[in-house]
């Protein structure tokens, strides 16, 4: 087991009991909801007649079905209606903060808890949706939890969790340029397999990591549980400080900054501290990669071949095999030059203000291909003024991109951003499971944001390093 | 008010198997369906876009198949219920009739979803897999038996090691799979560790 890891110290920080099952009862220090994993929990209070714990430590937003075009209500849609009017009530019946479209604050739940500050270093932070992750990205121990456990949650503010072993992941070196965080995960889950990752926190660090800017840093931790693992953290440092202090509540409490720093410095990993498993990856080998299946582990860097199904373990050729029919490519020919027809830049993994510069830096004089429709949907309200007061809503739109309200989206299609029939997509969010993007058929390419900036000009799958001159992270 | 959390021992029933791993919630049940407040009806949803196509035909699928309709018991292989968090997913196998499932290996949030529910989630090696999968088919009527305590799986003559994680083995086991009432005993421990909390305010 491991020992002297933030995850050990934030672990026992937060311990009420052991339960008669063996698991530990954990507190819940933020507790983020939305619209759709949340309603069924707030039922399940009712039924037992039980309320609202400590409604102080829970914080709502709307973001899996609100439109990202017209927001006037009532929406378009009577099940989005429906959901929005539920979460309305339940918030306020229960005294929750409902950063609501009309705050200016709205947006994709794993953007909004950082922005606000909210996301702290050494917290525990748990909502109904998998890519709670990403708020490991302050040193937080971050993880995603079913509508059962929201019920928990809401009840007691704890939840029932055993513990799990710990991987260090180092990534060494430098990245080369136009390649970005997005490329380091996607390579670690092609390496370490979706599965790799069960029974494990992910613990990133290294060179690469550490130089990372905390978007470049929630990127990642985001995607730990396409790798399999449910938490990913990064331990707080200076980056994560200097982010911290210009938040809303470290803005408005500026005396708890200093209160606080020495807790975050104190549940950084032990230099000497003990893990379960070491990997180390060379950040700068790496070049932009790309997915040529139907898992997010099936990655390669843009210029390699996509694998003969035969040269892969057993288990996994199956599902190659099935991958390969559905996105329609060959073994041995690279990604490069795959047609799309739809490019899609947003999502909890990249839809955060840097993202959007360094597409807009690719995108800027250029139009989008003539078959293409292209959309830029930023993670919040807020990413989207700051975008605005930058002059990017006028890059992508005298592109040819449509420029969106905040939202999922298109990441998984639940509002009517959806691919049509057997469309390809060339996107920055975090799965191309079959259907994941609203159609069946559809066929989804993971990449980086400026990867997916490349492919809405060009049509097709393009290595971004040879459309333009592109600066490093 | 749901005090009495039944104990679960075993569960019996015919099986019903599907094959593949990385199995997602995607496919489990479409985003669109979850467009709901309740979990109510689900079941009908449970692999929608597997088992029908645009016209809503239905294709050639397992939960399809007539043998199968009254199956309490799925039968899958490597890391299935990957993907989103989304409790829809074992709500709507087990509002289609499902009881325990037996596979390969589980996503970790599906496995945790599945418990909260009472849904076994057995793993078992390749090889005993295929083999159950194998078998059900040719014996839809016949009866899986799935051992919490002594965590085997029993058919026909054959019984087979299965694994259950410790947790979830004393939480079916002793009835305390549903933990809201067990946490909430400990309200004043609750209370203590938001006090000593650095970053809560007071």
């Amino acid at each position: 087991m491991s020992e002297g890891t933030l995850y050990d110290k934030v672990w026992e920080e937060h311990t009420v009991s052991e339960l008669p099952t063996g698991q530990t009862q954990l507190f819940v220090g933020l507790h983020l909801i939305h619209e759709v994993t949340s309603p069924q929990a707030f039922g399940m209070l009712q039924e037992r007649g039980l309320t609202v714990a400590y409604p102080e430590l829970t914080h709502a937003t709307v973001d899996h079905i609100v439109p990202t075009a017209d927001q006037s209500r009532p929406y378009r849609d009577d099940a989005a209606e429906e959901m929005m009017s539920e979460l309305e009530e339940n918030v306020r019946e229960s005294g929750i903060q409902f950063s609501d479209p009309t705050t200016g604050d709205q947006g994709i739940v794993h953007v909004i808890g950082p922005e606000q500050g909210l996301t702290q270093p050494g917290k525990t932070i748990v909502c109904g949706d998998s890519h709670t992750s990403t708020h490991g990205a302050f040193g937080a121990l971050a993880f995603g939890i079913g509508t059962s456990q929201i019920r928990d949650v809401l009840a007691t503010q704890t939840v029932a969790m055993e513990k799990k072993d710990v991987r260090k992941i180092e990534v060494t070196g430098e990245l080369g340029p136009a390649v970005e965080a997005k490329d380091i995960i996607l390579e670690v889950i092609r390496r370490l397999g979706t599965e790799g990752g069960v029974g494990y926190v992910y613990e990133y660090a290294g060179e690469a990591i550490e130089n990372l800017d905390m978007e470049g840093r929630m990127s990642i931790c985001n995607m730990s549980i396409e790798g399999g693992a449910r938490a990913g953290y990064v331990n707080p440092d200076e980056t994560t400080y200097e982010w911290l202090k210009e938040t809303d509540y470290f803005q408005e409490n500026p005396e708890k900054f200093d209160e606080l720093k020495p807790y975050w410095e104190s549940i950084r990993s032990d230099d000497d501290a003990e893990y379960d498993d070491v990997v180390t990856i060379d950040g700068s080998e790496l070049e932009p990669v790309v997915t040529w299946g139907t898992t997010p582990g099936q990655g390669i860097g843009i210029s390699d071949p996509i694998p003969e199904p035969e040269s892969l373990p057993e288990d996994k050729q199956d599902t190659a095999r099935r991958a390969q029919e559905h996105m329609r490519v060959t073994p041995g020919e690279t990604m490069d030059g795959y047609e799309i027809d739809v490019a899609f830049l947003g999502s909890c993994t990249n839809a955060r203000l840097p993202d959007l510069r360094r597409a807009a830096e690719v995108v800027e004089g250029q139009q989008v291909h003539e078959d293409v429709r292209a959309m830029v949907v930023p993670g919040s309200q807020r990413v989207k003024a700051a975008a605005e007061a930058e002059g990017l809503d006028t890059i992508f739109e005298e592109a040819g991109f449509e420029w969106r309200n905040a939202g999922c989206s298109m990441c998984l299609g639940m509002n009517e951003d959806q691919l049509q029939g057997d469309e390809a997509c060339a996107s920055s969010s975090n799965r191309n499971f079959i259907g994941r993007q609203g159609s069946k058929d559809g066929r989804t390419v993971l990449m980086n944001p400026r990867m997916v900036a490349a492919a809405a000009i060009t049509g097709e799958v393009t290595d971004v390093r040879e459309l333009k001159e592109v600066t490093t992270v | 008010m749901t005090d009495e959390i039944p104990e679960i021992e075993s569960v019996t029933g015919t099986g019903v198997p599907i094959r593949g791993n990385d199995i997602d919630t995607d496919q489990i049940i479409p985003a669109r369906f979850m467009k709901v407040v309740t979990f109510d009806g689900l079941g009908e949803f449970a692999f929608f876009d597997l088992r029908f196509d645009e016209d809503d035909n239905q294709k050639e699928h397992p939960f399809n198949e007539q043998q199968f309709q009254d199956a309490s018991v799925l039968a899958v292989n490597a890391n299935f219920g990957c993907g989103s968090s989304r409790e829809h997913a074992p709500q709507a196998l087990m509002r289609w009739g499902i009881d325990a499932i037996i596979g390969e290996s589980f996503a970790e949030i599906f496995a945790g979803n599945c418990l909260a529910l009472g849904i076994p989630t057995v793993t078992a090696d390749h090889e005993a897999i295929v083999d159950l999968q194998e078998w059900i088919d040719e014996h839809p009527d016949g009866e899986i038996h799935v051992d919490i305590e002594s965590e085997t799986v029993s058919y026909g003559d054959t019984t087979v090691e299965a694994t259950i994680d410790d947790a979830q083995r004393r939480a079916l086991k002793e009835g305390v799979w549903d933990t809201t009432a067990l946490m909430k005993s400990n309200a004043d421990a609750v209370a203590d560790k938001a006090a000593a909390l650095p970053y809560i305010d007071e």
